[in-house]
């Protein structure tokens, strides 16, 4: 009686509804993709829903990651995102994982589903999904987004084309902006969401045209809808192991520290220094005591702050512009520590 | 010829499109045509991973082209 609006569908019906049912789908970043992706599955009636996320709820999330409210600042954005779901649909089976996709956990995490939707925010993360697809020969939905702009495909399906011959190459970290460099317009995740979770659908029923072997290229600023076909290039199915790094493109060559470490040190109160790369206005919003504040934009004028008789950490918002602040340093000889994962990640261990 | 261009391509050659004439009068494929956009443009040499279509297909840079072709740059974009 809950889903008789589609099932009423002719082309749906009854058959449909089971297939989503039994189908155990899983969501990569619950964020501005991940929001309307997993609200729709889980409200049309997918059985099982995996969430991975380990990122926290920041204000300057509200404008586009519409599930979430300005009480909820600072709360982890999984825990949240569930509670909420469990109450649209009590008959749901989710599935969490509070980690960030990883060469080591991406095949034990994507495994047990059928279908993978790829709602992240970073080129890494895009080509470990990718990978790890083809290995586990799965299809997945791909969303992505720039400013006004959404791309949609699915990939790997049905011996159809993969990210990689479209893109075979991963850019390099400041390449391409990403959202929190260059901006989005609020809306257009919720247009490309959307459509992921209409993918995902057709994908799983059976009904309608998959969108493979297709790039949907969104441009809002004009209202322009262009497919792009594309073919599959064999070499890239023939994968059967992931790449050896998917950090940084590759060419990071400073040592990194993981997130917990970190915390443990900052609370034994060792003496180091820590340099703050982002911007003034993220810094005031938070920012961990007796760090150094040099946006990355000011760090080749302020190199003489960075102190020689200690050993030195560098961190970020996310653990993107660390990595290049990193290498930056490194051409000039200093060498620092990144922290993985950055103030996110940070803020996310004081929530769990 | 008409070219579109999306995400980054767009901020770099700074509109939504691009119209070039005569250039199939003396270059004939896409590679010609991105060393040209390249050469003209040098920014677009950042870009490591960077589709080119046309006629809405994904192009080889062997492709040859048309005046009456449309094409598309296509950088991959990562926000979610």
């Amino acid at each position: 009686m809950r889903y008789i609006r589609q099932t009423v569908l002719r082309e749906f019906g009854e058959v449909a509804q089971e297939k989503l049912t039994n189908a155990k789908v899983i969501v990569v970043g619950v964020g501005g993709l991940g929001i309307p992706v997993l609200q729709y599955l889980n409200a049309m009636g997918v059985g099982t829903l995996g969430l991975v996320e380990a990122d926290t709820i920041d204000i300057t999330n509200l404008q586009r990651q519409v599930l979430y409210t300005e009480a909820e600042v600072g709360a982890s954005k999984l825990a949240t995102a569930i509670n909420k779901l469990k109450a649209q649909n009590s008959t749901t089976i989710f599935k969490q994982y509070n980690t960030f996709l990883t060469k080591e956990n991406v095949l034990d995490i994507v495994s047990g589903f059928d279908v993978i939707v790829d709602a992240s925010d970073n080129f890494a993360t895009r080509y470990l999904v990718n990978d790890a697809c083809v290995i586990l020969n799965k299809p997945f939905v791909s969303g992505a987004i720039q400013g006004f702009e959404g791309q949609l495909s699915v990939f790997n399906y049905q011996g159809g084309p993969t990210y990689r011959c479209l893109f075979p190459n991963m850019p390099a970290a400041n390449e391409i902006p990403n959202c929190n460099d260059n901006g989005v317009l609020g809306v257009v995740p919720g247009i490309i969401g959307n459509l992921q979770a209409l993918e995902t659908v057709k994908l799983i029923t059976g009904v309608g045209e998959v969108l493979s072997g297709q790039l949907l290229l969104f441009n809002g600023l004009q209202q322009t809808y262009n497919k792009i076909k594309f073919t599959t290039v064999k070499e890239n199915l023939k994968r059967t192991e992931l790449e050896d790094s998917y950090g940084d493109n590759g060419c990071s060559v400073g040592l990194s520290i993981n997130i917990k470490d970190f915390k443990q040190l900052v609370n034994t109160n060792t003496s180091f220094q820590l340099i703050d790369v982002r911007t003034i206005e993220e810094y005031n919003v938070f920012h961990i005591p007796s760090s150094t504040h040099i946006p990355l934009a000011e760090l080749g004028i302020h190199h003489s702050k960075v102190k020689k008789d200690t050993t030195v950490y560098v961190i970020c918002q996310s653990g993107m512009r660390s990595k290049m602040a990193q290498n930056q340093l490194l051409k000039n000889s200093i060498n620092v520590i990144d922290v993985e994962g950055g103030i996110n990640a940070y803020r996310s261990l004081e929530t769990v | 010829m008409k070219i579109l261009l999306f995400g980054i391509t767009k901020d770099i050659i700074g509109s939504s499109v691009l119209d070039i004439t005569n250039f199939t009068n003396t270059q004939k494929t896409v590679g010609d045509l991105h060393s040209y956009l390249q050469k003209t443009y040098p920014d677009l040499k950042k870009l490591s991973s960077l589709a080119i279509a046309v006629n809405n297909s994904y192009a080889e840079e062997s492709t040859t082209l048309k005046e009456t072709d449309e094409i598309a740059l296509i950088p991959p974009v990562s926000g979610g």
